[in-house]
């Protein structure tokens, strides 16, 4: 192990740490975005655009990121559309993410029971009433485990963005040992990185699961 | 005198499946009216018709001269007026016992926060429950659970309750509980339409014994009659069906 070129390195991968958790935050903001229309669209079958959902889910979650982004990268530009690596991760993370998050979204959604629309119609509530009151408090509180894993899965995913040049964790680590052949230190650190990016997220996950559960488990 | 509900010709289907036919129905105000019969025979969809959970498919459902169902624009409105317990209790599983009570008065009816809290507690009191106010329904058991869910209706100043198998969820010790909190509604002259399969509680409860099968009321009358000398073969049948 060589001390010198880990404190060398350092730098290099706290400069790529924060593009990381730049364009992964992003893309998974997007997603989320994306994850809430979907839902809501798919929740009051909304005609057309429940199909265009559909097929768009169907087709971000059968496809790995990495294909994903070499069509928005390469593929794009060939009918007319450039788009920098930057947006292009952003891009892509938020439309692999979002089908993820449209999926776990209305899973919460249709998670509380039927039931509970119609005890809340007997007292005099309106439907819209009901969705607010009722049906997305429940929601939230049933989807978010599903949203918070896959926060994680879309953080650990930004890894393949190393293959558009895009100079993350990964990119970094790649590009040090092909350079020094000091595979071990930079091996040590590229996973010392991940999991200081990841091990708080997870730890919030658990925290607002938690926090937000006791409402609702076990009725 | 005039009856308060009255439901003509309903006719419900569920695809090709006849759930109820031509039931005709007058309840007075202050009348108890117990629904009894088999599973499967209509007995809660013709409740949930009551208050247009189910849409029906021919005939009305009157309360105080409107239209409930066929359902309108105004359903919503006129639903207020009929309070309804669920077999399942239904409480909002992320509120506190008080945040369920008040709920729809002061969303739906708007009153004024502190005057529904007021009642709430009152209420919650008299079911013996005013201490469980700041818990979540999940710590409390399945009769207390429906006993809130009574409260919760009974906040809205029904005309009149519905009451769907309301004890056909709870363990046998906890039944009792939840009966004597109706039967403290009946005395005090509340309109209710009940169905269930509490024989015993029927015939303490009811004014007035409604007995459906197939879709169809078959019988009724007061409640000695019913259960001493029932005057079809069918309800005949149902009633020993309750011997051992």
């Amino acid at each position: 192990m060589d001390a010198g070129a880990i404190s060398q390195y350092f730098p290099l991968y706290v400069e790529a740490f924060f593009l990381t958790i730049k364009i992964g935050w992003m893309g998974i903001a997007l997603s989320l975005l994306i994850g809430v229309v979907g839902a809501f669209v798919l929740h009051f079958k909304v005609p057309v655009l429940s199909v265009i959902i559909n097929v768009y889910v169907e087709l971000f979650r059968n496809t790995p990121l990495l294909v994903q982004l070499f069509f928005i990268y390469f593929g794009l530009p060939k009918v007319g559309l450039v788009i920098s690596a930057d947006k292009c991760g952003v891009i892509g993370l938020g439309l692999l993410g979002g089908s993820y998050m449209v999926e776990a979204i209305r899973s919460g959604l249709s998670a509380v029971p039927v039931s509970q629309t119609e005890s809340a119609l007997s007292l005099g509530f309106t439907k819209r009433q009901i969705f607010t009151n009722v049906i997305l408090p429940q929601a939230v509180i049933s989807g978010i485990p599903a949203v918070i894993a896959n926060v994680i899965f879309l953080l650990k995913e930004t890894s393949v963005f190393s293959a558009i040049s895009l100079m993350d964790l990964m990119f970094t680590a790649k590009d040090l040992i092909g350079l020094y052949y000091d595979t071990t230190e930079c091996l040590l650190l590229l996973v010392l990185f991940y999991i200081v990016m990841l091990l708080p997220v997870s730890a919030l996950g658990s925290f607002i699961e938690k926090k937000i559960r006791f409402g609702s488990y076990g009725d | 005198m005039d009856p308060i509900l009255k439901v003509e010709h309903l006719h419900k289907n569920f695809e090709d499946f006849k759930a109820l036919e031509d039931v005709n129905l007058s309840v007075q105000k202050g009348e108890v009216v117990v629904i009894v019969g088999p599973s499967g025979c209509g007995k809660s969809t013709f409740l949930r018709c009551l208050n247009g959970l189910e849409e029906i498919d021919d005939g009305k459902v009157i309360l105080d001269d409107k239209v409930i169902n066929p359902g309108n624009a105004n359903i919503t409105k006129e639903r207020q007026k009929i309070g309804m317990v669920f077999q399942s209790y239904d409480l909002f599983p992320h509120k506190t016992i008080l945040q369920n009570v008040i709920l729809a008065p002061l969303k739906v009816q708007k009153r004024d926060k502190e005057d529904a809290s007021k009642e709430a507690l009152e209420l919650l009191e008299r079911v013996g429950l005013s201490n469980k106010k700041d818990q979540y329904p999940r710590q409390l058991s399945g009769g207390q659970k429906q006993r809130v869910a009574i409260v919760r209706a009974l906040i809205m100043h029904p005309e009149i309750l519905l009451f769907d198998e309301v004890t056909a969820a709870l363990d046998p010790e906890m039944v009792r509980e939840v009966l004597e909190v109706v039967l403290s509604l009946a005395k005090e002259g509340r309109t209710m339409v009940i169905v269930t399969h509490e024989m015993a509680f029927a015939k303490a409860v009811a004014d007035r014994i409604i007995f459906m099968d197939g879709g169809r009321i078959i019988e009724e009358g007061k409640p000695e009659e019913f259960f001493e000398k029932p005057k079809t073969e069918r309800a005949m049948r149902f009633l020993e069906s309750f011997e051992y």
